[in-house]
C-alpha cells in the first residue's frame, strides 16, 4: 500500500489535470481546494484497474469536503452547504493554510 | 411492410448486454442458470433492507453508533450482506440534510435499497444536485429550511453512502416494524424527508 499522506482536517487541492482513462476524479472538482473528512483505507487504482492492471500497490481512498460556494461561484445557499467527494491519493496535493 | 412499424430494434448497450452474454455463456465461464440467479437476486433486494437497518438505529442508540462508525459492520449485525462495499452511513439532523448521487455513474446502495430508480440515473439530477441541491430537493417537494445545511455526498469511488433520516415526531413509542414501514426509499436518498403516516 501507497504510504497515507493526508490526515482528517488537512486541506488539499485536487489536481487540474485531464488525462485519459477511467478517471474517477469529476471534472467539476479538480483544481477545487477542500478538507479531508476522512480516511476511506486503500483501494486497488481504478485507472489501472480499467486497463486490466492489478491496481497495486492500492491507493489511500479520502473523503473531501467541499465548500460548495468555492465549487459554484453562483451557488444559491449558504456557506455551511458542502460537497463531499471521495478522491484518491495521487489526485491530491496540500493546500496552503 | 406494415410489420416494421412494431418492430423496435435492441439500443446499443442492449445489444452489447446480449452479445457479451451469450459469449460468456457460450465460452462456458458462465451458465444462463448463473445469470438468472443473480439477476433474481438483484430484484429481490429492496429498500425494505435499508429501513429495518434506519428502524433499529432509531430505536437502539447503541446501534446508532455503532451504524455511522461502521455501516458494513452494522449491517452483517442485523444478519444484512453487504458484499464487497463499504456503507458510509450519514444522518440527518435538525442542523444538516443529506443527499446523495453518484456524478459519474450510478452508483448506489444497492445491497440495501435495491435497484436504483431511473431518476437516479438521469443526467439531469446527477449534473444538477451537486450544484443546485435546493432547487433539486423543492422539486421533490423537500423543502429544506435556509438554515439547515445541505451536505451532498458524490459516491465517486468504493464507498456507497445511505442516509439515516431524522425520526418524525409522532412516533414515540412505535416498534421497529412500524417504523421501518414509514421509512421511504427516496428518504435514504435524501431527496424526502421520513414521515409519520
Amino acid at each position: 500500500m501507497v504510504e497515507v499522506k493526508f490526515r482528517p482536517g488537512d486541506r488539499v487541492k485536487v489536481m487540474k489535470a485531464y488525462p485519459l482513462g477511467h478517471i474517477r476524479t469529476p471534472y467539476y472538482i479538480r483544481g477545487c481546494t477542500g478538507v479531508v473528512e476522512r480516511v476511506c483505507g486503500a483501494f486497488p487504482n481504478p485507472e489501472e484497474l480499467a486497463q486490466m492492471r492489478s491496481g497495486l500497490p492500492a491507493q489511500p481512498l479520502y473523503r473531501v469536503r467541499f465548500v460548495q460556494s468555492d465549487v459554484w461561484p453562483d451557488y444559491r445557499g449558504g456557506r455551511d452547504d458542502t460537497l463531499d467527494v471521495e478522491i484518491f491519493q495521487h489526485w491530491l496535493d496540500k493546500a496552503a493554510g | 411492410m406494415s410489420e416494421l412499424g412494431k418492430y423496435t430494434p435492441l439500443t446499443y448497450f442492449q445489444l452489447m448486454e446480449v452479445s457479451l452474454r451469450e459469449l460468456l455463456v457460450e465460452k462456458g465461464v458462465v451458465s444462463d442458470t448463473d445469470v438468472d440467479a443473480v439477476a433474481a437476486d438483484m430484484k429481490s433486494r429492496g429498500p425494505e433492507r435499508g429501513a429495518k437497518v434506519v428502524a433499529r438505529a432509531w430505536t437502539d442508540p447503541a446501534f446508532k453508533r455503532r451504524l455511522l462508525a461502521d455501516g458494513t459492520a452494522a449491517c452483517v449485525e442485523l444478519g444484512l450482506d453487504v458484499p464487497a462495499l463499504r456503507l458510509v452511513v450519514v444522518e440527518n439532523t435538525p442542523e444538516v440534510h443529506n443527499v446523495i448521487v453518484c456524478t459519474l455513474c450510478s452508483c448506489y446502495p444497492r445491497m440495501l435499497l435495491g435497484l436504483p430508480p431511473d431518476w437516479y440515473k438521469s443526467s439531469n439530477y446527477r449534473k444538477r444536485v451537486v450544484r443546485e441541491p435546493r432547487a433539486v430537493l423543492a422539486e421533490f417537494g423537500t423543502r429544506i429550511p435556509d438554515e439547515v445545511a445541505i451536505r451532498v455526498h458524490d459516491s465517486t469511488a468504493d464507498m456507497r453512502y445511505m442516509v439515516l433520516p431524522m425520526r418524525p415526531a409522532g412516533t414515540e413509542g412505535w416498534n421497529e416494524e412500524r417504523l421501518a414501514g414509514i421509512v421511504s426509499r427516496d428518504a435514504m436518498v435524501g431527496v424526502a424527508l421520513a414521515q409519520a403516516t
